[in-house]
């Protein structure tokens, strides 16, 4: 088998640049802790309204944590709760949802915050929320005719301006 | 070898792939009615008529194109291909391929009415919970049942011009190999979806078990998911590699780069379906991580096969005397539409691998996960560049089958349907691009989401996706009508069914490439490495099991 | 070997071409990763 050798330099230099992508990604990743939602947690979705946290779905401060505010999403077929969730600017911010029917997604357009919530699964992920303004949720995965309806918002209130 | 005389398809094979395709066309044409319908609902300007939802034309637009186009035209254009370079179906090979091919008609019938009837509004993709009429289940399991049927003819011919051929220096016709590894490929990864649909769905739908696991069948549906996509570009990989350089009057670059290529691709497009569910609880980061690792090696056969494409445009094209780095390119026959068509397609597999690296990337994922950046980005991968090569193929595949000619007029417009389309998907690809990478979520209904500043900066997006879509269904009307008037009213005349010699300075091919054995157990070993762990995960923490839901 | 003088084929364009694309492929990875890096 007789590979050019421009071939040669091309394949060096391609698996070079994909090598460095997987190198940058995974020190993101290892070494600073920027996973997607891979949340571990299960429990029996037809209950999901007695278990806590989703017994009290909404913005709860909380002390002695890595995060300064849990955030509590309960996603249903097509509504979100809470309707609107509110944040201070620069504050650490733990979100955990699932779904209590069929899939459903978390996106929080504008931002990192792009999760898949299913039934029996919670899924999490951890922000610092660095930029003021307001943020649209939406569900971007199929659920059923109502699916564009379903959305809220994130709104990141700067408590210097107020 | 023998090789050269089998220069036509004969009579009985071609009535076979012809089946294929014409039910491959019409698939077009509805789906890409059904696209049309979507753009314009999108716009917010037009409301679908008599009661049909907007997600009923989406499962058509993705079943008939996604599944249905693809899966017919396929295996029209392989029966065609082994039987030109293996040799003739024995009784037995061609009566595989009918039975594939009724089986799979039958299939996508069933499913094409329930999807009518609004009782499977589940997306081409069918996710739990949401249930489907046990009736679209059981079509799309005689559909790749049908498939492997059909597909087993076409190995048996190759496994045949084997035998004969013991002992023989030549490598095995490389058409005939590629088409081999495409359904050992399809093969081992509709195996997932086959175990999700036999043992978790059907029998769901039936009422016979209650629950279904909803995490192991979506993760068993992406083991087949990355496949599949896979499953649509080799045929396309087939064009490039060994019809194009004879279309051009060049050579194929090299016979074993492209037997590589093409093992990578067997063993790398299956263990890689976690970058489909980046974003999903209960699955462990690090085993996503690895599957992205493994993505990224399938980006390895694709880099050499931009070489390969390269540099036999650029022998071809010097041989015509180019001069200077890139003289070469204006010798390339640029009026030709089986070269110049998918040629349109392989420059939009560089806007689409692109962003397909994008999408692999791990957390990056999190920016265009289930955005309309995805279907900008398969509409440039796989309905640019898969579609376009499979048209371009068409255009001397069916006059050849047919017994008639492409004619220069013929030709022309087969040309300018290539153009609309790279204008239309141009417009429509880059505006969903860029939507998505402001937030805009894929399949979605016309929204304004309570009036949000975000979804309102959107909708310019969606009307460029209107201007955009309607252009391409103009290129697929034309593309029709070249289909129709080279199927029936074409003159009479023998089309080239164009196979490319190998260049000289290739080189031998090395036997260890067309040792299945050995590529087959590697295959199965990558697989195990990749999904053991998570499958052992996912099915040992299971939380109860999901009721179905219909909520369309 | 018989192909040795072969492998002098002049593939220069080709490889301006590919290396073209390997760049282009860079920049949108770096667009997206810094799109990435700037959100929350």
């Amino acid at each position: 088998m007789h590979i050019h050798k421009y071939e040669k330099y091309f394949l060096v230099f391609g698996v070079g640049t994909l090598v460095a992508f997987l190198i940058i990604l995974g020190i993101g990743a290892f070494h600073q802790g920027s996973h997607p939602n891979s949340g571990k947690k299960t429990l029996d979705y037809e209950k999901v309204k007695e278990i806590a946290p989703f017994d009290n779905p909404g913005v709860h401060k909380v002390e002695g944590k890595d995060w300064d505010y849990e955030v509590v999403i309960l996603a249903s077929a097509f509504y979100y709760n809470p309707p609107e969730i509110e944040v201070p600017l620069g504050a650490k911010v733990k979100f955990i949802a699932t779904s209590e029917d069929v899939i459903h997604g978390f996106e929080i357009a504008g931002t990192n915050i792009n999760m898949m919530l299913e039934p029996g699964y919670v899924s999490e992920y951890v922000a610092e929320i660095n930029q003021a303004g307001e943020f649209l949720i939406v569900c971007n995965e199929y659920c059923g005719t109502g699916h564009t309806l379903m959305h809220s918002m994130l709104k990141v209130v700067d408590p210097n301006e107020s | 070898m023998s090789l050269n005389k089998l220069t036509t398809v004969d009579r009985r094979d071609a009535k076979l792939a012809l089946a294929h395709i014409y039910v491959a066309f019409i698939a077009l044409l509805l789906g890409g009615l059904a696209g049309l319908l979507q753009v314009f609902v999108r716009t917010g300007q037009f409301t679908l008529p008599a009661g049909i939802g907007y997600y009923q034309v989406l499962t058509v637009h993705g079943v008939l194109l996604g599944l249905i186009l693809t899966t017919f035209f396929i295996f029209g254009f392989q029966i065609a291909s082994v039987s030109r370079t293996s040799g003739t179906f024995s009784d037995l090979q061609r009566r595989l391929g009918w039975i594939g091919f009724w089986l799979m008609t039958i299939g996508t019938t069933a499913a094409a009415v329930m999807v009518l009837l609004n009782k499977a509004t589940v997306l081409y993709t069918f996710y739990a919970p949401l249930q489907a009429h046990w009736i679209f289940y059981l079509g799309l399991t005689l559909v790749v049942v049908g498939s492997w049927v059909g597909g087993a003819g076409q190995v048996l011919r190759y496994v045949q011009w084997r035998k004969e051929n013991k002992g023989s220096k030549e490598p095995s016709p490389l058409l005939s190999f590629m088409v081999v590894i495409n359904n050992l490929m399809w093969l081992v990864a509709t195996l997932g979806v086959a175990v999700s649909v036999l043992f978790q769905l059907l029998p769901w739908s039936l009422g016979l078990i209650e629950r279904v696991d909803v995490l192991l069948s979506r993760t068993l549906f992406w083991y087949f998911g990355h496949a599949l996509v896979y499953f649509w570009l080799l045929p396309a990989y087939m064009v490039w590699y060994v019809i194009i350089p004879k279309v051009i009057g060049g050579k194929i670059f090299s016979d074993s780069l492209a037997r590589l290529s093409f093992i990578l691709f067997l063993l790398f497009s299956v263990p890689v379906g976690l970058h489909h569910q980046l974003t999903e609880p209960g699955i462990d980061g690090t085993w996503k991580f690895i599957q992205v690792i493994l993505t990224m090696a399938v980006v390895v056969p694709s880099l050499m096969t931009a070489f390969s494409m390269f540099a036999m445009f650029e022998l071809r094209g010097r041989e015509l005397g180019g001069k200077g780095i890139f003289g070469w390119i204006r010798k390339l026959p640029w009026n030709d539409s089986r070269f110049f068509v998918p040629f349109i397609g392989m420059l939009a597999f560089i806007p689409g691998g692109a962003g397909g690296i994008v999408n692999a990337s791990y957390q990056m994922n999190q920016l265009v996960h289930n955005t309309i950046w995805v279907p900008g980005h398969f509409h440039l991968t796989f309905a640019s560049a898969v579609v376009l090569t499979y048209f371009g193929a068409a255009f001397w595949l069916i006059p050849h089958l047919t017994g008639r000619k492409l004619t220069k007029s013929i030709n022309n417009l087969a040309n300018i349907s290539g153009i609309l389309w790279a204008i239309g998907m141009t417009i429509m690809s880059a505006a969903m691009h860029i939507a998505g990478l402001l937030g805009a979520p894929r399949r979605s209904d016309y929204s304004e989401y309570g009036g949000a500043q975000q979804a309102y900066d959107w909708i310019p997006y969606q009307i460029a996706q209107a201007v955009g879509g309607t252009i391409l269904f103009i290129a697929i009307l034309v593309i029709m009508y070249v289909v129709v008037k080279l199927i029936w009213f074409a003159p009479k005349g023998e089309e080239e069914f164009p196979v490319g010699d190998v260049h000289e300075s290739s080189g031998p091919t090395p036997p260890l490439l067309e040792n299945f054995k050995l590529w087959l157990v590697i295959l199965v070993a990558l697989i195990l490495f990749a999904y053991t762990v998570p499958l052992i995960d996912i099915i040992s923490n299971a939380p109860p099991g999901v009721k179905g839901y219909k909520l369309w | 070997m018989a192909n040795k003088k072969k492998s002098e084929d002049n593939l220069k364009g080709t490889f301006y071409a590919v290396m073209g694309v390997g760049i282009f492929v860079i920049l949108v990875w770096v667009y997206c990763f810094n799109l990435f890096i700037d959100r929350f």
